[in-house]
């Protein structure tokens, strides 16, 4: 059961071309939300609702888990400065972080936690189906082997979202009040920094327009079904593409890399 | 014609010696439906609390690889939990009710996981050596009398090799690295080495339900039994390792092919069973937190569930 998760990818043989290294930003930042996401599912881990979920809910870190090293070891790969998956993921400070605000808002109630999930995999499933046929190989190779999880992913959120819409009336008030703390994140996910632009005019990037419609599509859908409304008119916040982030991911960045910062430079 | 004698219970006895299966639907006595559901639910129990001490290091693990390691790990006791459940659930109980007496304290889980995960060396020594005790309580039970049980631990103990042999590997990482590394590993093993020998219960003299249970085959082998073994085979790695087991009393002895080991401290082993350990009140605190913060969860999916039958039954 988990020895897939935890292969590393393969290395290309050949060094990364210019262009390619261009894309080292991007890579991180992919490897830098994988992982933060990971790291709140896995929070769960014990504490779930009901033990079927609980499962569930580590299976979907272990792959956020899995596709994060995946990014990040290609993302060492083509920096080639002798830095490691491991150095990238505990050795770098907040604002060095480049995940988007959404994936590092605490996890709340579970309505938080699957409302969270099914704005990120909307997107999620929808990049990975452009990137896995996009120019660069490896990436696509990542997207390839990830956006099979990112389609259980997003069956997965968009059944609970349906359940807890159309549950109980505390279900829906929970799920409603996730909806409005959590919609301003949406934004940014589809809003390209100006990293994301370069990389995008290089044609190395796909263009959000396309994943933006993709997104709202499904989740006019999926509300539709769970008897939600889709929030208008909501100021977006951003900033963590850009390293400007909220106050949550200091204390998550504390926990995630407690062990390499007492214990510099050790073999765990 | 001799069988026609035999009452129900002797003919359920015959099975049993003759190493014939018992499946749900066959005739068995209360009493060994009782003691199945017991030692069942005890065991999908352990597997549920016992995902928290080790859940305590997921967010701080010191490689993405031990993380997903140990999350893969921790989540496999979750599916180990589901499958003694459901074992369980054959002989008439429900889950419900088997958690209800979880969290009343009317249910036991294993004591070991009234012990605090300290250090990252923890993650290490639960592995190599409670998954290790676990594995030597549990293969035997891949024999045991009742199908459901036994092939739930089929599947499980298939599991259970992967997390001792990560667990042991930690340890030699500590082993093999700096100083602090090696002091992080002896410190894990000091606190963990008498309550893994606590883990295969009370002496066999002090043990008074193992006949009956070695009878019906759910138990194998006594606690004494399984205890020796567990030292014989643990003292080696712990060598291998360059640890030292911390019993002054531990020494090899020839004649019996065996170590001879210094005295569980049975007031320690009491004490936490009866709820006095570092850890019995949190961990039935999670347990019973998470599932009364779940509870409008489960009602939510009940409710959209009974909604969609109707919405189909008016449909068709
Ligand atoms: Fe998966
Ligand atoms: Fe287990
Ligand atoms: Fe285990």
């Amino acid at each position: 059961m988990m020895t897939d998760s935890t292969m590393p990818a393969q290395a290309p043989a050949a060094a990364p071309s210019e262009t390619q290294a261009q894309l080292f930003p991007f890579v991180l930042q992919l490897a830098d939300t994988s992982l933060i996401l990971a790291h709140r599912l896995s929070e769960w881990c014990g504490h779930g609702p009901i033990l079927e979920q609980d499962l569930a809910m580590a299976n979907i870190a272990l792959d956020f888990l899995g596709e994060a090293r995946s990014y990040y070891q290609y993302a060492a790969e083509l920096e080639g400065k002798g830095r490691t998956e491991d150095d990238l993921a505990y050795l770098r400070s907040a604002v060095e972080y480049r995940n988007p605000l959404l994936v590092e808002q605490p996890n709340g109630d579970f309505a938080v936690t699957i409302v969270r999930q099914f704005i990120y995999d909307c997107f999620h499933y929808h990049l990975l189906l452009q990137l896995k046929s996009g120019p660069d190989a490896q990436l696509a190779a990542i997207a390839e082997k990830s956006v099979k999880e990112a389609a259980y992913h997003i069956k997965w959120s968009s059944e609970w979202v349906i359940r807890l819409g159309d549950g109980t009336e505390e279900s829906r008030r929970r799920v409603e009040k996730a909806i409005g703390n959590l919609w301003r994140y949406s934004g940014e996910l589809t809003t390209p920094s100006a990293t994301e632009q370069a990389l995008q005019a290089a044609g190395l990037v796909p263009d959000y327009a396309a994943i933006q419609q993709q997104m709202a599509a499904h989740i006019a859908r999926v509300f539709e079904e769970a008897t939600l409304a889709v929030p208008e008119g909501v100021f977006m916040q951003k900033g963590g593409k850009d390293g400007r982030h909220t106050e949550h991911l200091g204390y998550l960045l504390a926990e995630l890399q407690y062990m390499q910062r007492t214990y510099p430079g050790l073999e765990w | 014609m001799e069988t026609l004698e035999l009452t129900q219970e002797e003919q359920f006895q015959a099975r049993i010696d003759a190493d014939v299966r018992i499946e749900p639907k066959d005739w068995m006595p209360d009493a060994y439906r009782k003691t199945l559901i017991r030692q069942i639910s005890q065991h999908a129990h352990s597997e549920l609390v016992g995902m928290l001490p080790e859940g305590n290091w997921i967010t701080r693990a010191p490689s993405l690889k031990r993380k997903s390691i140990l999350l893969a790990k921790v989540q496999d006791e979750a599916g180990h939990g589901l499958y003694l459940y459901s074992a369980a659930e054959t002989l008439g109980a429900s889950r419900d009710q088997m958690l209800a007496d979880l969290h009343s304290g009317k249910a036991k889980y294993s004591s070991i996981f009234n012990y605090p995960t300290l250090s990252w060396a923890d993650m290490g020594c639960v592995g190599w050596l409670v998954d290790g005790a676990a594995i030597l309580n549990q293969v035997p039970l891949c024999r045991t009398s009742y199908g459901p049980y036994a092939r739930a631990m089929v599947r499980v103990c298939k599991e259970e090799s992967f997390h001792q042999r990560q667990g042991f590997e930690i340890m030699q990482t500590l082993c093999e690295g700096s100083p602090e590394q090696k002091a992080m590993a002896q410190e894990g093993l000091n606190r963990w080495w008498w309550p893994t020998l606590m883990m295969f219960g009370p002496k066999d003299s002090e043990s008074p339900n193992t006949a009956q249970s070695m009878n019906w085959r759910i138990k194998r082998f006594t606690n004494d039994e399984l205890r020796q073994k567990f030292v014989d085979m643990m003292v080696p790695q712990a060598e291998f390792l360059g640890l030292t087991v911390p019993d002054p009393n531990l020494k090899w002895n020839e004649a019996k092919q065996g170590y001879d080991f210094g005295d569980v401290d049975w007031e320690e082993f009491w004490n936490v069973v009866k709820g006095n350990g570092m850890c019995n009140k949190e961990r039935l605190q999670a347990r019973v937190q998470a599932h009364e913060e779940g509870a409008w969860v489960r009602e939510a999916a009940l409710a959209h569930a009974e909604k969609r039958k109707q919405r189909e039954a008016v449909a068709a």
